[in-house]
């Protein structure tokens, strides 16, 4: 933590950044995201497990761009999402500083995005025990009891679109449930139009979401949605053998072709 | 409308399509509940909630004389769903409409004074439904004026009324394109609107502004109301906002805590400059 | 109507929940679901959530559902049809509610019963009867005594249940409907004696002036930098519009089928871009600053100006469930005490 803030200090003295985008006390034991621009106020800066939230779903707001140059606190999660966002070319080296944070908490400082790509593959991101169980579950149902298992689950949904605010990579400027010509995904939340906005939501990240499990954290009614990215991100390995976030000039999965391509998804 | 059901639409038959200008057309719309039509009324400034049905609703004021009874016309630019859906109808088929909505152009109280009408391209039918009310009944104003202009030609809508009311003898009428928008045989006057409100130097005394048009239009035209000594209280005109309900309750329209659909859409200039900047 | 005091005993509420389902009517009531809890139909207490502070999602969908059918119509040739709503609701009795969820619906009311009377939530609200349940604990995100209201308070609630000491019911009873609802079972309220119900509740003690936030408020409309400060971590989602039991902000859609279709009103958040975006392109509240603004003016200014009651009942769940961790009360507070 103090390396953090030391650090922190350092890059607003010397206007390298504007702004550092790191976690702070929040309500509860919740920590919150804090933008801190004055380098006296770094001392509000934490680091520790309540620092769940995926920061780098504020490098793309336009407020926050408004304040300069960004340094963000990036935990392994946060890179993966940073080089997913490069190769998506929504960020470019030299435009913000990444502060990592080692899974044992400790400061790693990158020159470059080449640098996170370099440690980001030395990493292993694994589900967690609760999610690796629910999976398995899941695994284990033949196909009417996973569908009813999820109609179940999207019966509450009450289309508050927490999941897509709080996904980084979710960051169409209109968003194809806003488009109304046609109306792609219905607005109303029965059951439709829930499996419908799940069910493409899913799809439209497939290949790109990096599990970091903001989205089934921010649901009010606890719908476990970011387990369908997760399967799909096995999925995805699968037939592809491509994995989202790991690199500065990533393939996209579904947008790019080979000859080698199995096509045994189609029956 | 049904009494207990306040969002069911009344069912109107198009009765007559006008391709006005390009994207912009009128429809006359009949009341296919007879008795319906004969109990409706509404006054000039009001508007409704027009909808085509599996597509949506739409907001505009209606465009005819509250004085013509069992008809009422709505003026409409192409521009997104339900505008697209309109477009597309033909004459007999059936839309709905819910309304009137909103506050009015107080007329009534504007006996023996003098009307001055400025609007520019596809706002002038809010106007419009004023204008023929006050048509209507002319012994009770002094002078009237309408100031018209589009950006070009075939941009004007209302042509064929635009002729009428250019042969009647108790009205001025000034219509404009902006330079670069005439034909040869045009024969009204070139300029922006706000050059040509100047040059005519209507007398303010006594008189009621109302203005209508594209916020560039509104911002440019004020400054020339105020020189030419139109008071604040006596200045008028008409806001939009995205609207669902039309009737105060779906939270939307709001500016500061006015709802552009019942304090709405008729505003005073004075009441205008206490509204935040949220329109 | 005089409040009468009755004893309602804990064993009673069995007998007291099937007399209620017998008589017609449905039970609405807080059931956990892993670890949220809904108001979802029971049919008997042992059903319903032990205790808890606050329920996930509000009531609000008892009168006013997430998704609800305006009208269905039908194409006959060139002709439409349009097929009214049927109003007949099953009568309804929400058991379980918190005092500030029962106040919120007299903010619900205010806006469907001003000027045009929304007959839909009308019924809805005539045929609904709330035993409310006062609270014995409160978290940190409770503030129902900043804006009016209290862990014990009676307003909205046909019946209020405070649990005493013995695990029994002190049972207000506070209106002629909660007069009908004893008059189910009236063997199962028994006259109480004198106990003291303040000892049942909460001590929440206030948080801000409600008043001084009122008053500061329009003047602080243009003063962008509080705004922004106070939003830059907001999402933009509408999960505290939609959680929230005073918020009552609608979208009309049309949902069409081959030859027909439905009109729907649904629930919509002045927290999204699209809520004010015009078919042109303008946005009068382009930014999230200006969306946030809108959300403490409405809720804690424009609402009361207009309608005479507050827009909110401090029943903290938006800040419970706000992904950015938003905290609606710091917010308040720091409003409430700028310029001091």
């Amino acid at each position: 933590m103090e390396e953090l803030r030391k650090k922190a200090r350092e890059l607003l003295e010397s206007q390298a950044v504007k702004v550092i985008i790191g976690y702070g006390k929040g309500s509860s034991d919740q920590a919150r995201t804090v933008f801190i621009r004055k380098p006296e106020a770094v001392d509000k800066l934490i680091q520790d497990e309540s620092c769940v939230q995926n920061l780098a779903v504020y490098l793309l707001k336009p407020e926050v761009k408004a304040l300069g140059k960004p340094a963000i606190v990036a935990k392994p999660a946060v890179l993966r999402t940073i080089l997913q966002l490069a190769s998506e070319n929504q960020i470019k080296d030299g435009e913000l500083v990444v502060l990592g944070i080692s899974p044992d908490n400790k400061l790693i400082e990158f020159p470059d995005l080449k640098a996170v790509e370099d440690y980001v593959s030395g990493l292993s991101f694994e589900y967690s025990d609760a999610d690796k169980a629910l999976l398995e579950k899941l695994e284990k149902m033949d196909r009417a009891e996973r569908f009813k298992f999820w109609q179940e689950q999207f019966s509450k949904c009450i289309k508050c679109y927490a999941c897509r605010a709080s996904c980084p990579l979710c960051y169409c400027s209109r968003c194809v449930v806003e488009c109304n010509q046609p109306q792609w995904i219905p607005v109303a939340p029965h059951q439709v139009g829930n499996l419908e906005w799940h069910i493409v939501r899913a799809m439209h990240l497939a290949g790109r979401c990096v599990n970091c499990g903001d989205c089934g954290r921010a649901c009010p009614v606890g719908i476990p949605v970011h387990l369908l990215g997760e399967k799909l991100a096995e999925e995805i390995f699968k037939s592809f053998g491509l994995k989202s976030g790991t690199k500065v000039q990533g393939e996209y999965a579904l947008g790019s072709w080979k000859l080698e391509d199995k096509e045994d998804f189609i029956r | 409308m049904s009494e207990l059901n306040i969002y069911k639409p009344y069912l109107m038959r198009i009765e007559k399509i006008i391709d006005e200008a390009p994207g912009i057309k009128t429809f006359r719309l009949l009341f296919v509940n007879e008795e319906e039509g004969k109990n409706f009324s509404f006054k000039a400034g009001q508007f409704g909630e027009y909808s085509v049905f599996g597509e949506g609703e739409c907001t505009f004021c209606i465009a005819s004389s509250p004085t013509r009874k069992g008809y009422i016309e709505c003026t409409f630019r192409q521009a997104g769903r339900v505008t697209t859906a309109l477009a597309n109808r033909e004459v007999g088929e059936i839309i709905g409409f819910r309304g009137p909505y909103g506050n009015i152009f107080p007329l009534e109280s504007w006996e023996k004074k003098s009307l001055l009408f400025i609007a520019g391209g596809i706002a002038l039918p809010p106007l419009r439904c004023v204008i023929w009310n006050a048509l209507d009944w002319r012994e009770r104003f002094k002078d009237i004026t309408i100031i018209y202009g589009a950006r070009t030609v075939a941009d004007l809508v209302y042509k064929y009324e635009l002729e009428e009311w250019s042969k009647r003898g108790d009205l001025k009428l000034i219509t404009t394109v902006d330079p670069g928008g005439e034909t040869p045989d045009w024969k009204g006057e070139i300029g922006f609107v706000p050059t040509v409100l100047e040059k005519a130097s209507p007398s303010s005394e006594n008189t009621i502004a109302l203005v209508c048009g594209p916020p560039i239009m509104i911002k440019l035209t004020l400054p020339v109301l105020a020189k030419l000594g139109f008071k604040p209280e006596d200045t008028f005109t008409t806001l939009e906002n995205r609207m669902k309900c039309g009737l105060g309750k779906c939270g939307r329209c709001n500016v500061g805590k006015f709802y552009v659909c019942k304090d709405g859409p008729v505003f005073t200039l004075a009441q205008l400059n206490t509204l935040p900047a949220e329109y | 109507m005089e409040i009468e005091r009755k004893l309602l005993k804990k064993g009673s509420l069995g007998k007291l929940f099937e007399k209620i389902t017998a008589s017609g009517r449905r039970i609405l009531a807080p059931v956990q679901d892993g670890e949220n809890i809904f108001f979802k139909e029971v049919c008997s207490p042992e059903e319903v959530a032990k205790d808890y502070i606050q329920t996930t999602l509000s009531a609000k969908s008892a009168v006013f559902p997430a998704c609800e059918k305006l009208f269905e119509y039908k194409f006959e040739g060139r002709e439409v049809k349009i097929e009214d709503r049927d109003l007949n609701f099953k009568p309804t009795v929400i058991f379980g509610l918190r005092p500030c969820d029962a106040r919120s619906f007299s903010a619900l009311n205010a806006v469907f019963s001003w000027d045009y009377q929304d007959e839909l939530f009308k019924k809805r609200l005539e045929r609904t009867a709330v035993i409310g349940l006062s609270c014995g604990k409160a978290d940190e995100y409770c503030f129902c005594t900043s804006v009016g209201g209290g862990p014990g308070d009676s307003q909205g609630s046909d019946i209020l249940l405070t649990q005493i000491g013995s695990g029994d019911y002190l049972a207000e009873v506070i209106t002629e409907k909660g007069k009908e609802l004893v008059a189910i079972s009236p063997e199962l309220f028994e006259p109480a004696g004198d106990q003291d119900k303040e000892k049942y509740l909460a001590k929440l003690p206030k948080q801000f002036e409600l008043k001084a936030l009122s008053e500061k408020l329009p003047g602080l409309f243009n003063n962008t930098e509080l705004w922004i400060e106070q939003s830059l971590r907001c999402l933009g989602c509408g999960a505290c519009a939609f959680v929230c039991p005073a918020c009552v902000c609608f979208d009309i859609q049309d949902e069409a089928k081959r030859d027909g279709g439905v009109r729907l009103r649904c629930w919509d958040s002045c927290g999204f871009s699209l809520f004010t975006l015009h078919t042109s392109g303008h946005n009068p509240r382009e930014v999230q600053n200006q969306r946030w603004r809108q959300r403490v003016m409405h809720k804690f200014s424009y609402f009361n100006d207009r309608l005479g009651v507050i827009g909110c009942v401090g029943c903290g769940r938006c800040s419970r469930i706000c992904p950015a961790d938003m905290n609606l009360l710091e917010h308040l507070k720091a409003i409430a005490e700028a310029g001091k």
